[in-house]
């Protein structure tokens, strides 16, 4: 029995009318929520060598973590390896390097892959990282029909907001769809990508363009998987989503709610999906990294509390907390740590997971669901118009036309002319500035790890049968070059024989191309 | 699509607006701070010229010297402040430019001492106000030591 810190006794829930766990799942995908099982803390780590990486793991499930969430350098992110001219300073910056398949073999030692479930946020090259850890379970013995987690592999929203593209659109949503078709048919444990509005927000959108923007993309990769021959209820219970927990405490959780209700509505109605599994929206959350401060930086774990129970109360089904001390740099162990106990302060202590959907039938919660429901319908609208009644063609028209990054731009242009005008108040930044002298203890990675990195990405190129990495490159050029070829075994092939994440990415550019983005303000 | 809202932290009546290149080196993606940075330039009177994701030293010197710039505004967001940085303002000597760096984005204190030293005109970390990135832009090519560092950190 659940009950109050004073005896008082507790119903999973409370209210007439729509339940949690009744379609269209506005009050939450399941009847009993945290009760049958509490959201997964997932918190993201990743920095210098794999090695590193490796340890940091280890603390984080010493200390109750549940799920592992990997962050890559950007060379890693770029399909570049660690010797690209380009990678100068940015190797094991902002995330691992991973270069080969001997760098995902330390990454992962010791974990056993079948026990926990692993996140890795990665697009460009998604399909080679994905290739990279089915290798190294098969060769720890753990068959990829057992591996669980999720790969980011939403590259859409990279066009959009985060710029880590690699190749076109067209070619990229092809290796999207051939992840999804991949895992479909062997991984039923994998969720082959993570719809993320995360990085839309980060950009600059409001919460009503990151929930648009978001389920826009979702509805573009179902077109494209549904293109590719794949029934709609065949992959679309295993497509998920990642938004933002930013600062405005209700709009968040408006949020979250009508994002569930859009999703259900539209598989339902427009694509058909009659598995109740494929019309629930479930969704990482991360706390809004955007919103943290440079300065006074100890307030961010008030910030990082908030922003978490939004998420919580709007449902979500796995968390990361940011930590403290990341406006200036990568975490310490003891930010990341606070950052994890705040989870389990709310989850533990708040009483916030013992009712589902606490704040259902609230006016203003309810008024708030059914406004950005309203302004996300407008964007759809806009969207289908401009792909002519495709979602897919219209997320491509919008990218090629600067639609989504004009409107985040302008997005970001009012909130900064806000804050600098002091229409918002921004603590310890544009107001209560007093005590400003709160130094944060930071990570700092040497150039050390550059250093090591690129002389282990030399042994490895020396230690390999070169013959074997020229063969598969040249099967994996020819296939690329036929498009209902599924690319994900030569991938695993090419990986296999130590090929590098760069000369397997040059190998699909010589097909593909290469993406600039006209560069607008 | 670029909408103006509307502050003008100086006049925008200068006879010789101060001509501005914005860019990201390298791989680093974050480029909201560099688009608002590009709005509040415009917005304070200045030409600017967005050259935007993916440059290199070389594509930057080319086009300073094609738009004839007057300074130089690099944004970073990936650590890498401490290596692209100085290269920046030696491929500007290289070119025989005289055409101030000027560094934003996520930069630790303890890092803004060392930039200057190498020769970058100012830092603006975050949370730096549209008039102080006006100011410092402002003041860049006029800067007569490397002291000048921005008041935000």
């Amino acid at each position: 029995m659940v009950e109050t810190m004073s005896g008082i006794p507790l119903d999973p829930t409370y209210g007439d009318g729509l339940q949690p766990g009744e379609y269209p799942y506005t009050r939450g995908l399941y009847p009993t929520g945290y009760r049958s099982k509490l959201w997964t803390m997932r918190m993201f780590a990743g920095f210098g060598t794999a090695t590193d990486t490796n340890a940091r793991f280890h603390a984080l499930l010493r200390a109750g973590g549940t799920g592992l969430s990997t962050a890559f350098d950007m060379p890693t992110l770029m399909g570049r390896d660690s010797d690209h001219e380009w990678s100068v300073g940015e190797v094991g910056r902002a995330g691992v390097a991973v270069d080969t398949l001997a760098d995902m073999e330390d990454l992962f030692a010791g974990i056993e892959l079948d026990k926990v479930t692993t996140s890795m946020t990665i697009n460009g090259p998604a399909a080679i990282l994905m290739a990279m850890y089915i290798a190294v379970a098969e060769k720890s013995g753990v068959g990829r029909v057992h591996l669980g987690g999720t790969i980011q592999n939403d590259i859409l929203k990279e066009y959009q907001a985060q710029k880590e593209y690699i190749f076109p659109p067209r070619p990229s949503v092809r290796l999207v769809t051939d992840l999804i078709r991949f895992t479909t048919a062997e991984m039923p444990r994998w969720h082959p990508v993570s719809i993320s509005g995360y990085h839309i927000r980060e950009a600059g959108s409001t919460a009503a363009q990151e929930l648009a923007f978001t389920l826009a993309n979702g509805f573009a990769y179902v077109e494209a998987a549904v293109a590719a021959g794949l029934k709609v209820d065949d992959f679309a219970p295993r497509l998920s989503f990642f938004f933002n927990a930013h600062s405005d405490f209700f709009e968040e959780i408006g949020k979250f709610r009508a994002a569930r209700r859009i999703w259900a509505t539209w598989m339902k109605d427009r694509y058909g999906a009659t598995n109740p599994k494929s019309h629930m929206c479930r969704f990482h959350t991360q706390t809004a990294g955007v919103s943290l401060t440079a300065q006074q930086p100890e307030n961010n774990i008030a910030r990082v509390a908030v922003q978490a129970l939004s998420a919580v109360l709007g449902g979500t089904q796995s968390l990361h907390t940011d930590s403290y001390d990341e406006a200036l740099a990568l975490p310490t162990e003891k930010a990341a740590r606070i950052a994890l106990r705040t989870q389990q302060i709310v989850a533990h202590e708040t009483g916030a997971a013992s009712v589902v959907d606490p704040l259902g039938g609230s006016h203003f919660v309810e008024w708030m669901t059914d406004e950005m429901e309203r302004q996300a319908n407008e964007i759809f609208d806009h969207i289908d118009q401009i792909g002519s009644g495709s979602m897919l063609e219209g997320v491509y028209a919008g990218i090629d036309d600067g639609y989504f990054v004009g409107e985040i731009a302008d997005a970001a242009y009012r909130f900064e002319r806000e804050v600098n005008a002091g229409r918002r108040i921004i603590v310890g930044v544009n107001e209560f500035t007093e005590n400003d002298d709160d130094e944060a203890n930071l990570l700092s990675i040497g150039h050390a790890t550059e250093e090591m990195q690129t002389k282990r990405l030399d042994q490895v190129r020396n230690d390999r049968d070169d013959n074997a990495v020229r063969a598969s490159l040249a099967a994996l050029v020819q296939a690329a070059g036929q498009p209902d070829v599924n690319l994900m075994p030569p991938i695993i092939d090419a990986v296999q024989t130590y090929a590098t994440e760069g000369e397997i990415v040059a190998a699909l550019e010589s097909v593909f191309g290469t993406y600039v983005e006209t560069a607008m303000v | 699509m670029s909408e103006t809202l509307g502050i003008s932290p100086q006049s925008v009546d200068d006879p010789e607006p101060l001509r501005v290149v914005l860019a990201k080196l390298g791989f680093d993606g974050h480029d909201r701070g560099l688009k608002v940075v590009a709005r509040t330039l415009r917005d304070a009177g200045m030409e600017v010229i967005y050259l935007g994701l993916r440059q290199t030293t070389d594509s930057i010197v080319a086009a300073c010297e094609q738009e004839d710039a007057d300074v130089i505004g690099l944004s970073m967001h990936n650590a890498g402040h401490l290596t692209l940085a100085p290269r920046m303002v030696q491929a500007v000597e290289e070119a025989d430019l005289d055409v101030p760096v000027v560094i934003g984005g996520i930069v630790p204190a303890e890092d803004v001492a060392v930039l200057i030293e190498a020769g970058v005109a100012a830092v603006l970390g975050p949370g730096a106000s549209a008039e102080e990135v006006v100011a410092a832009v402002r003041a860049a090519p006029n800067r007569q030591s490397p002291d000048h560092q921005s008041p935000a950190r």
